[in-house]
């Protein structure tokens, strides 16, 4: 293994600062019915990905925001050189495509009124064909570790994640922090427990009572439709692999924390404003997370699972760690990190820790991710309620 | 000495077999950062990941892991028995979704 520190790293400098490790060409739908044309357009031009989801049509207030924010985040997430944006009305594309370029990366809106979706996946094929070859030239610069912003989440998780994956985040994220990376934790419901835990980290008392805020509402929301998550938490599973309450599930989730201060909250895919660690309000679904994390303009994700959850992302690479022996024997292909010598006493938290950041380095650089090569690219947009 | 219990924090009060423990073994708990603590004869099997007393607690004591409470023992515990949903409670939530009291530090 090369020590970290000894891999020279390399990415994508965007006009805006932030900085790519990847370099797709995005093929964005606005609503659910452009994506024919989406998919249309990405199966014409090679190197380009449709972004299609079920989405966009008479959603209203915060649900309408939330879905055009996470699309116009993936359109803006330096892992994307260059985006085409199709939907069905000029307006609400022109409002998608004009918050994209506010990046000042290439970026072009095409609407299907008046045109029809033959002539549009031609006028928009042509454009994207452009932005492939301008994308294909960009080269490939020296950056620092600082330039990476770094999500976090865990999931099918059992006491190997409290012991041995979810601390070995925690030593990568107390190496980033004073380096002044940007990093993202979050799960609202999953760390009910360790809530307490969570404020005293918070830099501020205002950071504190946003992020109680935020955790009450949704502890609230849980009641209102006359269920309890408590009950359930934790899980049959849980209580056989050894973990016994909710508050040691909770303190296990947040060991991704290490020692870091939390600088802020966020609602569900905002974008941080400076260095440090941040918690964004958000499900504890994988896919849904993952997402509003790449939205937020993460550009590498580190997932810990105990169990095996096997969770991808189309632009946000998803290196995935696990401790459990047993996972990392019988579903091999989905683990880039293997951290059970931990258990086998093979090497402490720092050798683990250096073991992820060796992988990141070579993640940043373009190795393929697990997901990536196995084409996991769960794309989920996380709904508020019902459409009208 | 055999290696066998992890501990999150040097003080925790448990600590999680790293393999499955057999009663009578004699086991060396050491930290994530590899630091070597105590020895714990064990007095109950604990199965691999599940959880060990570090020394004997008293009925209604909070349990610490992680640094912080992650319940209270139910029952007394002796070092080195097996800590599970036997002898210890959240100090949230019981068995049916009753609040039982919020935990203090």
């Amino acid at each position: 293994m090369t020590k970290y520190t000894d891999i020279p790293i390399t990415g994508y400098r965007r006009d805006n600062g932030r900085v790519g490790i990847r370099n797709h060409v995005l093929i964005i739908s606005v609503d659910d019915i452009s994506n024919a044309a989406v998919e249309g357009v990405a199966s014409l031009i090679r190197g380009t990905y449709a972004l299609s989801h079920p989405y966009g049509r008479l959603q209203f207030g915060e649900d309408l925001d939330l879905t055009f924010n996470t699309l116009i985040g993936y359109g803006k997430n330096p892992n994307v050189a260059a985006a085409i944006v199709i939907g069905i009305e000029p307006n609400w594309t022109d409002y998608i495509t004009e918050k994209i370029a506010e990046t000042g990366k290439p970026v072009a809106g095409f609407s299907i009124e008046r045109t029809g979706d033959l002539q549009t996946i031609a006028n928009a094929a042509r454009k994207a064909k452009e932005f492939v070859h301008y994308a294909s030239e960009l080269p490939r610069v020296p950056i620092d570790w600082s330039d990476i912003w770094v999500s976090t989440k865990c999931g099918e998780s059992d006491t190997t994640s409290g012991l041995a994956s979810n601390p070995t985040v925690g030593r990568v994220f107390d190496r980033l922090e004073p380096l002044g990376n940007t990093m993202i934790f979050g799960e609202t419901t999953e760390v009910t427990g360790a809530e307490d835990v969570i404020m005293k980290h918070c830099v501020t008392p205002e950071v504190a009572e946003q992020f109680k805020a935020g955790f009450d509402y949704y502890q609230d929301l849980v009641q209102s439709q006359g269920t309890n998550l408590m009950g359930s938490q934790p899980t049959e599973g849980n209580i056989r692999g050894g973990l016994t309450t909710i508050e040691e599930k909770a303190l296990g989730n947040i060991e991704k924390m290490g020692k870091c201060k939390v600088v802020g909250y966020l609602e569900q895919a905002e974008e941080p404003t400076g260095p440090g660690l941040w918690f964004m309000d958000s499900s504890s679904a994988a896919a849904e997370m993952v997402t509003l994390c790449c939205a937020a303009g993460a550009a590498l994700h580190l997932f810990t699972t105990g169990q095996g959850n096997i969770v991808g992302n189309p632009v946000l690479p998803v290196v995935k760690l696990s401790g459990n022996p047993l996972t990392v024997e019988t579903m091999s292909e989905h683990i880039d990190v293997d951290v059970t010598g931990l258990l086998r006493f093979e090497y402490n938290l720092d050798g683990a820790a250096d073991r992820t950041m060796e992988m990141m380095a070579r993640t940043i650089n373009g190795r393929l991710t697990s997901a990536e090569a196995l084409r996991h690219e769960e794309f989920v947009i996380t709904k508020l309620y019902r459409s009208a | 000495m055999k290696k066998g219990i992890l501990l999150h924090e040097a003080d925790d009060d448990v600590g999680v077999a790293a393999m499955d423990l057999t009663a009578g073994e004699v086991i060396q708990a050491v930290t994530l950062e590899g630091e070597p603590v105590t020895e714990i004869t064990l007095v109950t099997d604990v199965p691999l990941s599940h959880k060990v007393a570090m020394h004997d607690m008293e009925e209604k004591k909070h349990v610490i892991e992680y640094g912080a409470p992650i319940g209270y023992a139910s029952k007394a515990i002796s070092q080195g028995a097996h800590v599970h949903t036997h002898n210890l409670k959240s100090l949230r939530w019981s068995g049916k979704n009753q609040i039982v009291e919020h935990h203090k530090d």
